[in-house]
């Protein structure tokens, strides 16, 4: 196995806040095509009972992905980033992510695994606002295709 | 409105390498594989492929639809089963998503999607939870 199995259930530090501005909120949405007015208009989302213009449901990847690349980069994991390919992707939301949120994320490696000459690393990463409030539990299932 | 068995309507999205480029920039995953031909082949693939996270985003947009409101997503989960190839060319390609409910209880449905890209299968076990409107 390429993969160091002594990193499961190894949590990572939580990262500092991640601002969500309703601008990069508006750019996701209309990167995806989604012309739902929750994502742009504040008055909409107050209207559907939201704080603020709210973001779609992948839209918690793009801190995921910030949160997690200190464990792709960290060496001792050993993951050849050439070799990755996405798996799986699971989000389970507590409430959808609004502009203003401040998040932060607290990565765990919940699984390494070598089948069929392939590893498989599963993070969970935790999401919540600084104040401590749980917002989206997101999991990641990479795969690290074996040398041919 | 949502009764166990009840397909739901196909929703088709076209995806262009503009699209690619444009959500590389949003999403900020900028590999290649994306955007370069020529880096896609040299991996052995036949040429650029969709962002795995590009083609779940678009079957969170038919759950939006169908719930109503994209913030009505309370679970969403899939395994990315065959890339999609966008050629370079004004067409793309297209993406189908289907829906059937699983499940009814407690004001939520249990979703199974079903996307396809021509006839090929792109994602599996694409499952989600959604509150319904009362």
């Amino acid at each position: 196995m390429a993969l160091d199995p002594s990193y499961k259930g190894r949590t990572y530090p939580p990262t500092p806040p991640y601002v969500v501005g309703r601008e990069k909120i508006r750019e996701f949405a209309d990167a995806i095509g989604s012309t739902d007015p929750v994502h742009r208009d504040p008055a909409a989302a107050a209207a559907s009972g939201y704080p603020d213009v709210i973001a779609p449901p992948t839209f918690p990847v793009v801190v995921v992905t910030l949160a997690n690349q200190s464990l792709i980069d960290d060496p001792g994991l050993g993951l050849d980033f050439s070799r990755v390919v996405h798996g799986d992707q699971r989000f389970a939301y507590t409430r959808p992510v609004h502009a203003g949120d401040r998040l932060v994320c607290v990565s765990t490696v919940e699984e390494i695994m070598s089948r069929g000459g392939h590893d498989f690393l599963t993070t969970r990463t935790d999401v919540s606002t600084d104040a401590g409030d749980a917002v989206v539990s997101v999991w990641s299932r990479l795969v690290v295709r074996g040398e041919a | 409105m949502l009764d166990i068995g009840a397909q739901l309507e196909p929703q088709t999205y076209r995806v262009t390498r503009a699209d690619l480029v444009r959500y590389a920039g949003a999403s900020g995953d900028f590999n290649p594989i994306h955007w370069s031909d020529r880096t896609a082949t040299a991996v052995g693939l036949p040429g650029v492929i969709a962002h795995g996270m590009f083609t779940m985003a678009l079957g969170g947009r038919a759950l939006s639809a169908w719930a109503g409101d994209p913030g009505a997503v309370l679970a969403y989960g899939v395994r990315f089963a065959r890339p999609v190839f966008v050629p370079d060319d004004d067409h793309g390609a297209e993406v189908v998503v289907a829906g059937v409910v699983r499940a009814v209880a407690d004001g939520t449905a249990e979703i199974d999607l079903t996307v396809t890209c021509g006839a090929e299968k792109v994602l599996s076990q694409a499952r989600a939870t959604i509150r319904v409107r009362a």
